[in-house]
């Protein structure tokens, strides 16, 4: 439920860099522990950039899995596996990867250079 | 017309948390502690506000009050003789779900930061979002209620993970449920080893002192941006 949000925000970061041209692909990095349903991404990102420069963009998601390291005894896990308690020694993770929720790149129009 | 990529590489909620750095210097200037107090609606946020803003002796506290819609629980506060700020988000679509930084600094200017030490922000309740995006708060505290049942961490992981504090409230009601505390916190631990918590009842007012205590203790224990 939360795509509605996350959506407004890569529009807003989307929008910054396109700096007044028109947006025809916004490429994002999305880590597993972000909880974000592609399709709902994508129907919401639909919505809000309507009539904006991201009118009809292509969204391409790649999905990043979550990887943790034990802050104790260095050993790495996949949280689906068991949370985020390290299965060795029972100490805390920390996310290496998977909180990822990025602009990666956009594709713009240009004029074409007359000079 | 030619297409062109353009290399970004930045973090979708970058724009919210430069404005939250924003709001936290302002709050720091003014040395005033906050907290963002998230749970799902009805866990009871308010109710332990009315207990807890009561007893702070010196510490002269203030709400700010995160809703989509009226003032219902601003002017519950009212009685306590705290300063309550309303925040309405409904000027969004629909309504928003949350309190995001920049909708925090729009209430900067109604809030008497001169005349508090401790600001409340009770965020619109929900579990989902509020935990996305950081007000420019020092700490998180989020109320799960023994009627929400034992899997909540595990079904809302960002959540849980994201807090300093986790209160479980409505304690008072476990002789009639079949919530199983145990399984509870082994679920916590699962995904936020070790993250401090306390068993509340916000209505018979059982381990309230002990949420006080870390209330007061917060300020000294803040981390006071280089």
């Amino acid at each position: 439920m939360h795509e509605l949000s996350v959506s407004s925000a890569v529009l807003d970061t989307v929008l910054k860099h396109a700096a007044g041209r028109r947006v025809t692909v916004v490429s994002l990095r999305i880590g597993h522990l972000r909880q974000v349903v592609p399709d709902s991404l994508a129907f919401y990102f639909e919505l809000v950039s309507r009539e904006s420069l991201c009118e009809g963009a292509r969204l391409e998601q790649e999905y990043i899995p979550a990887v943790l390291r034990c802050e104790a005894c260095d050993r790495e896990w996949d949280p689906e596996d068991a949370w985020f308690a390290c299965t060795g020694c029972g100490g805390a993770g920390e996310v290496i990867a998977g909180n990822e929720l990025e602009v990666e790149s956009i594709e713009v129009e240009e004029a074409a250079c007359t000079a | 017309m030619h297409r062109v990529k353009v290399r970004v590489v930045e973090d979708a909620l970058d724009a919210n948390n430069t404005i939250a750095r924003a709001n936290r210097d302002d709050f720091d200037r003014h040395d005033v502690t906050v907290v963002n107090l998230m749970s799902a609606p009805g866990a009871g946020k308010t109710t332990l506000l009315e207990r807890v803003l009561g007893g702070l002796g010196d510490v002269r506290a203030g709400v700010l009050e995160g809703d989509v819609q009226g003032s219902y629980d601003a002017d519950r506060l009212a009685s306590l003789h705290v300063p309550v700020t309303q925040l309405n988000t409904d000027n969004g679509f629909g309504g928003e779900c949350h309190l995001d930084a920049n909708m925090v600094r729009s209430a900067l200017p109604a809030l008497p930061l001169g005349e508090i030490d401790l600001l409340v922000i009770e965020n619109v309740g929900n579990l989902v979002c509020p935990a996305e995006f950081h007000v420019g708060e020092d700490a998180r505290i989020m109320v799960s209620s023994v009627t929400e049942g034992e899997d909540k961490p595990l079904k809302y992981p960002l959540m849980f993970r994201t807090c300093e504090l986790v209160l479980v409230n409505k304690i008072d009601l476990l002789p009639h449920l079949e919530f199983d505390m145990e399984r509870f916190l082994h679920h916590l631990d699962a995904v936020h080893p070790g993250v401090p918590r306390m068993l509340v009842s916000a209505r018979t007012g059982e381990g309230i002192d002990a949420f006080r205590e870390w209330l007061l203790e917060l300020p000294a224990r803040r981390e006071v941006p280089a």
